[in-house]
């Protein structure tokens, strides 16, 4: 009987693809909501995955990554001697202004890296030599920099502009993942970026620090908290706490949740009313099957596989579609979209859910059906 | 051999008493308000009698597709009461047929699709049950038909897919509701002379419900059934064989 069942699906053509194009919509709005949704979480901490090292040391009262509480600047020290630990480094990191040669002023974030390591530095180059920024006077650049303070003619290597009255010179230009904020970041070494800032007493904000080979990572943060009384996060940690602060202080939260929730009921609605309708004019020729002896089980497989069927098929649609959208507006990483699997999966729990919902109300109808109406 | 209605042989439809109403309260009418009715193997009976006389409930009613309030009806010696909804479908799946007078044809199948359907329900291969329906339309007149959809075949046509699809499973009992209705005197009377074949076959049995006087002389014996009560059963002279 699923031949039979089939026939019907696709032998009403405009049903068929109106409740093909309920599903796909549905589907796609979620994927795409739900991928714009991860790629800006994914940005909320893209200064920790940025950086791409093992252990954060700080204050242990810190939110989030971008919060700053500098810490004495003894604590690189301290986390030195603690069992297990590798090497650990100074991190600077601090807003600043920055203010070009055309009078523009820019908010930037400072970040300085130890100078005989640069551990925290970009991975990839885009202009220059990352190493140059030993050279007096001289910085790198992220690309989302050249972009927010004028584009590549404005700014690029050799460009020389002020912090705090005191001279920049561009020497790189790195690749990095935009940050949710959208920041310029300027490299330089540590022992540099304290000259730049107006003198503060405290002005470490994060220890970098590495585990020894076979030492657990989770095994020597735990050390350090309980050694230096400071707080330290694997990158992974640091990078959650810092997505669930965004969650919990701005609305991004509620308003994906919402349009993702919206998606999902129009979705199923669309879905069931459409996909009833379809059983409900076919109800004579239910009927007649009934009276031909199918069970109410064979009913119900015809209704399921139909359902499943035009749904597989909307899910894979609007997965492509999603994906499409995702791929023409966010290459080049400009626009948030990451597309999980994990967020696939809970797409198809959502879409097995719509369809077995749709079904199910049909096969109420079905089970309830007196099949003596087919003589009428 | 023909057995016709030899009242020592047992009934294949045995109906004793049967009363149904619909509604409920003030607006509750008796349609069926006891009826007896008996139907034979090798025979083709006329169910006939007013419009909103009870035809279409009883045929319900035998076919166990609709509860009766009173009264008992055994199917080849199964009484259906006794038979749980599910058996009771596949009993009907296995050892009845149905014509409509809609035909009620799957408008996506082909003929032999259609015919096809009863087998696949009896969960048969497909190519064995689209091979069975073939031959089954052959019989009836439509092997060049076979891979027509019903909208492009003629009423008569039509009825007469159903007709193979009613027989394909090779039921015992096949119970028609006003077949020829929405056909034409010829095609209808092409129809009544497939039925009447069918029913002259000794281990098979038809009931067709009807209004048109012009097949009456097809059928062994009319029941007629007005307000609810079968007023009179006679059998009718045969003018010869078919
Ligand atoms: N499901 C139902 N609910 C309520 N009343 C019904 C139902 N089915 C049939 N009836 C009523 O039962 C009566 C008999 O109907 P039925 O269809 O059996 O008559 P019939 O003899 O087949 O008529 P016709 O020759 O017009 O087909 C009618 O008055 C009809 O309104
Ligand atoms: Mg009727």
């Amino acid at each position: 009987m699923s031949y039979v069942a089939l026939k019907m699906l696709f032998g009403d053509r405009a049903k068929y693809l109106m409740l093909l194009c309920g599903l796909t919509f549905a589907v796609m709005l979620i994927v795409q909501q739900g991928s714009i949704f991860w790629g800006l979480m994914i940005w909320s901490q893209s200064s920790i995955s940025n950086l791409n090292v093992p252990i954060w040391v700080t204050d242990p009262g810190i939110a989030q990554v971008e919060e700053v509480k500098p810490i004495a600047d003894t604590a690189v020290d301290r986390v030195r001697s603690v069992p297990g630990v590798e090497w650990a480094v100074p991190l600077y990191k601090g807003l600043l202004r920055a203010r070009l040669t055309n009078g523009e002023y820019h908010q930037i974030t400072l970040t300085g890296l130890e100078s005989s390591t640069l551990i925290g530095r970009p991975a990839e180059v885009l202009g220059g030599r990352f190493e140059d920024i030993l050279q007096p006077d001289a910085v790198a650049l992220d690309q989302w920099a050249v972009e927010r303070m004028g584009g590549p003619t404005v700014v690029k290597v050799g460009t020389i502009f002020e912090l705090n009255d005191k001279l920049a010179r561009v020497v790189a230009i790195a690749k990095t993942q935009k940050s949710f904020t959208n920041v310029p970041v300027v490299y330089t070494t540590y022992e540099r970026a304290i000259r730049y800032v107006p003198r503060e007493r405290r002005t470490l904000a994060y220890v970098l620090a590495k585990p020894k080979d076979g030492v657990p990572v989770e095994e020597v943060t735990r050390r350090i908290r309980q050694e230096t009384g400071l707080g330290a996060f694997t990158d992974e940690e640091f990078s959650w706490k810092t997505i669930s602060w965004v969650l919990k202080n701005t609305g991004i939260g509620t308003n994906f949740g919402t349009t993702i929730l919206l998606g999902f009921i129009v979705g199923m609605a669309i879905a069931g009313q459409t996909f009833y309708l379809f059983t409900v004019e076919n109800l004579r020729q239910f009927g007649a099957l009934k009276a031909m002896g199918a069970s109410t089980l064979t009913l119900a497989w015809m209704i399921l596989l139909q359902a499943f069927t035009v749904g597989l098929t909307g899910y894979g649609v609007g997965i492509g579609l999603a994906t499409l959208f995702g791929f023409l507006t966010a290459r080049g990483g400009g626009l948030p979209f990451v597309e999980t699997w994990q967020l696939l999966l809970l797409v198809l729990i959502a879409l097995l859910a719509i369809c077995t919902f749709s079904a199910l109300i049909s096969i109420i109808k079905l089970a309830r059906l007196e099949p003596a109406i087919v003589f009428r | 051999m023909k057995a016709m209605s030899d009242d020592t042989q047992p009934a294949a439809v045995r109906a004793r008493g049967i009363v149904k109403s619909f509604g409920t309260g003030d607006t509750q009418v008796t349609v069926l308000k006891g009826i007896d009715l008996d139907v034979y193997l090798g025979e083709l009976l006329l169910l006939v009698g007013e419009s909103g006389g009870g035809k279409t409930t009883l045929l319900s009613a035998i076919a166990g597709i609709l509860d009766i309030d009173e009264g008992d009806i055994d199917v080849f010696g199964v009484p259906l009461s006794t038979l749980p909804a599910g058996k009771r479908t596949t009993f009907r799946g296995q050892t009845m047929g149905f014509i409509y007078q809609q035909f009620n044809l799957l408008p996506v199948l082909t003929a032999a699709e259609n015919v096809a359907v009863p087998l696949l329900i009896q969960k048969a291969a497909r190519p064995e049950a689209l091979h069975r329906a073939r031959i089954m339309l052959d019989r009836v007149g439509l092997g060049d038909r076979a891979e027509f959809l019903p909208k492009n075949l003629s009423g008569g046509q039509q009825q007469r897919v159903a007709i193979a699809r009613a027989l394909v499973n090779e039921p015992r009992l096949l119970i028609c509701d006003e077949p020829t209705a929405a056909l034409d005197g010829p095609n209808g009377q092409k129809i009544m002379e497939l039925l009447r074949e069918v029913g002259r076959s000794p281990d098979r049995c038809v009931i067709v419900v009807t209004h048109d006087s012009r097949i009456f002389h097809f059928g062994d014996r009319m029941a007629n059934l007005t307000d609810g009560r079968i007023v009179g059963i006679e059998r009718i002279k045969q003018e010869g064989t078919a």
